[in-house]
């Protein structure tokens, strides 16, 4: 069997005592930043970035992956205990979780989420060891028309599945292509919108814009009106679910998981949009049904386990087609060119281990992450009640000095602050980031093959309705533009974010 | 008459079209080249005509439909956070960490509601010392202690 010589290659790379060790403390880091509130995992990433640079490529990678899915769960943890959401996924965890917190059932309901994690978690990396070396095959055949055209894909994937309006999330996908722009010209080494500024002759960095805009800017906004924060401190003695609460999990996890695997290799949704399906649909299947709002634990397990199932295969596409769906996945791939791997889908054949050695310590992560973070509650329930006024001027010195030590200059500080303005102006506005960043990230991808493609086709543009698999994406893009624009669906869609 | 109906279609929509119309306008300089070999200047004004009509579309729309109201803006928040970075930016290397990292603490934590100087004080210091530790000396990130107007 191929795939368990594969595993086996993994295991033997996840499981150096050095590698271990990052996996342990990415889990940690990401679960004590993750925990806090009003920090997700993009902010989370971004600002634990540096620490990784010294490292390794692999241990860097799974030291990342760790911190991905710590700072998912942490999030989890801070919506069951304080009712306010760490991060987007577990907006719906809030429903029921806190509902069973204020029953004295906390301990339940983050057993049940760790466990529903690490369930999701195990499934979802099987899915991506089992799918990836197809995907990735497939992917060895993509021409440049066929990447340009997967990209516009993800880019209306990324703008049918944001919030508010459609044409803020076209505009704000725009934009984000055209800043990425800045820098020299690939082909022609040209310096465009550099304004003779040495310092973006190489562009700008992404990690710059993701912490002024969802760091800076997402703390401008909170201190709009300071929250004030109700911990559910009441002793969190039983953590072992009952057996009554055993049985109804295993429905909801199995669907959680189905639903949130699914959803989480869309480009653009990631965990989101996951655990938001998966909590609809549990709503309405369940026999526990009314118990819904007033804390059933299926309302805690589905989301849980989709939310995480998602995160894990959103690693698909960037593995296998060096294509980012989302923010996080975004940031992934920057690590990796950083640490001079191109994504993509050679990375599989060329370096195998590094490759399997990043599915294999996701699963070991998923595992620290039930292990650790149940006798930890402690700790983490102590940083939640870290009042905000301490806690976001400790955010913006982390922030401000990762983003220094990405070049060692003053300048990305200067920028960032920038793009703090621009974050929080754009919120106000109604303007959602996420599409921004994935399409400045895309933006100079697409140029490149966009270029190729003209160019192999002698600067005829019909070759990207002429190959099959490019007139394939760009249909499915069309579709997903088609189908948002209708009223009825958009009505849906405005009635899905509500909820 | 004409009247602004939603205020943030309105401004997002002026954004685009000023980035829209800047990125044209800058292109201008670039080659352009064709398309079966496209200049530096090929891509990026597609995309700033492209920016602009959303735009455009965005501030045509906020005279017909309603939208809700920006809201407060946080301009206290605004400032302070801001300023705090980039005085941050400036000072770093000319005063040290040890003296522009509590002052970053400082005056962006003024910005909260529910500021109160003991455990800021308290937190600015503990900040330093982790950063120094972490970040400095265990990371090595290269910044002065001291900066250059003690001769650091």
């Amino acid at each position: 069997m191929e795939l368990i010589a594969n595993l086996e290659l993994g295991l033997e790379t996840a499981l150096t005592l050095g590698n271990l060790f990052y996996c342990l403390v990415g889990v940690f880091l990401g679960t004590a930043i993750g925990v806090l509130p009003g920090l997700g995992p993009t902010a989370t990433i971004a600002m634990l970035l540096p620490l990784t640079f010294t490292l390794p490529p692999v241990s860097s990678l799974i030291m990342l992956a760790g911190i991905y899915y710590g700072s998912q769960y942490g999030g989890s943890t801070t919506s069951i205990l304080v009712n306010l959401p760490g991060e987007a996924a577990s907006v719906v965890t809030t429903i029921d979780g806190y509902q069973m917190a204020k029953q004295g059932r906390a301990g339940a309901a983050l057993a049940t989420s760790a466990i529903g994690s690490f369930f999701a978690g195990t499934v979802a990396t099987f899915l991506i060891a089992a799918f990836g070396p197809p995907l990735a095959a497939v992917a060895l055949e993509f021409g440049p028309a066929d990447y340009f055209s997967l990209m516009v894909l993800g880019l209306v994937a990324s703008v049918v599945l944001a919030q508010g309006s459609l044409l803020h999330a076209i505009g704000m996908v725009v934009l984000g292509l055209v800043l990425g722009l800045v820098g020299s010209d690939v082909t022609s080494g040209a310096q465009r919108y550099t304004f003779e500024i040495p310092e973006l002759a190489d562009g700008i960095n992404f990690v710059t814009v993701a912490m002024g805009m969802f760091g800076l800017g997402e703390i401008i906004r909170n201190l709009e009106s300071e929250p004030q924060r109700s911990v559910i401190i009441t002793k969190i003695t039983n953590l072992m679910p009952t057996k009554e609460d055993f049985r109804r999990m295993i429905a909801p996890i199995l669907r959680g998981t189905l639903i949130g695997s699914a959803l989480g290799i869309l480009p653009g949704s990631g965990s989101i949009l996951g655990s938001f399906a998966a909590y609809s649909i549990e709503k309405k299947v369940s026999k526990n049904r009314d118990q819904f709002g007033k804390g059933a634990i299926e309302g805690v397990a589905a989301p849980e386990s989709a939310n995480n199932a998602g995160a894990q295969t959103s690693f698909i596409p960037m593995l296998t087609l060096g294509i980012p769906s989302n923010p996080v996945m975004a940031l992934m791939v920057g690590a990796m060119i950083i640490q001079g791997i191109q994504p993509g889908p050679s990375v599989i054949t060329e370096q195998p281990a590094l490759f399997w050695g990043i599915i294999v310590s996701m699963w070991i992560g998923n595992l620290f992450l039930v292990i650790l973070n149940l006798p930890l509650i402690g700790i983490w329930v102590r940083l939640i009640m870290v009042p905000y006024q301490l806690l976001y001027p400790a955010i913006i010195v982390f922030t401000a000095i990762g983003v220094f030590s990405l070049n060692n200059r003053e300048f990305d500080i200067y920028l960032m602050a920038i793009f703090g303005v621009f974050g929080y102006v754009f919120a106000k506005l109604g303007c959602e980031s996420a599409p921004m960043l994935l399409a400045f990230i895309l933006g100079p991808l697409m140029e490149e093959y966009l270029r190729r493609a003209m160019l192999i086709s002698r600067g005829n543009p019909w070759v990207f309705v002429q190959r099959p698999i490019s007139v394939t994406l760009l249909a499915l893009a069309v579709l997903a533009m088609l189908a948002v624009s209708l009223p009825s669906f958009s009505k849906t869609r405005s009635e899905a974010f509500k909820e | 008459m004409l009247m602004i109906r939603s205020t943030k279609d309105f401004w997002a929509g002026l954004i685009y079209v000023f980035f829209g119309s800047c990125t044209v306008i800058i292109a201008r300089d670039y080659d352009m080249g064709i398309a079966l070999k496209m200049g530096p200047a090929y891509f990026p004004t597609l995309l700033g005509y492209l920016l602009a009509f959303i735009g455009l579309v965005s501030v045509a729309r906020s005279f017909i439909s309603h939208g809700a109201p920006i809201g407060e803006i946080a301009f206290k928040g605004l400032l302070l956070v801001i300023a705090s970075v980039l005085l941050f930016g400036f000072f770093v290397r000319r005063l040290g960490v040890a003296i522009a990292l509590p002052l970053l603490v400082m005056i962006s934590a003024s910005a909260s509601d529910h500021f109160r100087w003991r455990p800021t004080l308290i937190l600015a210091a503990g900040l330093t010392a982790f950063c120094y530790f972490v970040f400095l000396r265990g990371l090595g990130v290269p910044l002065p202690i001291w900066g250059s107007w003690f001769g650091g």
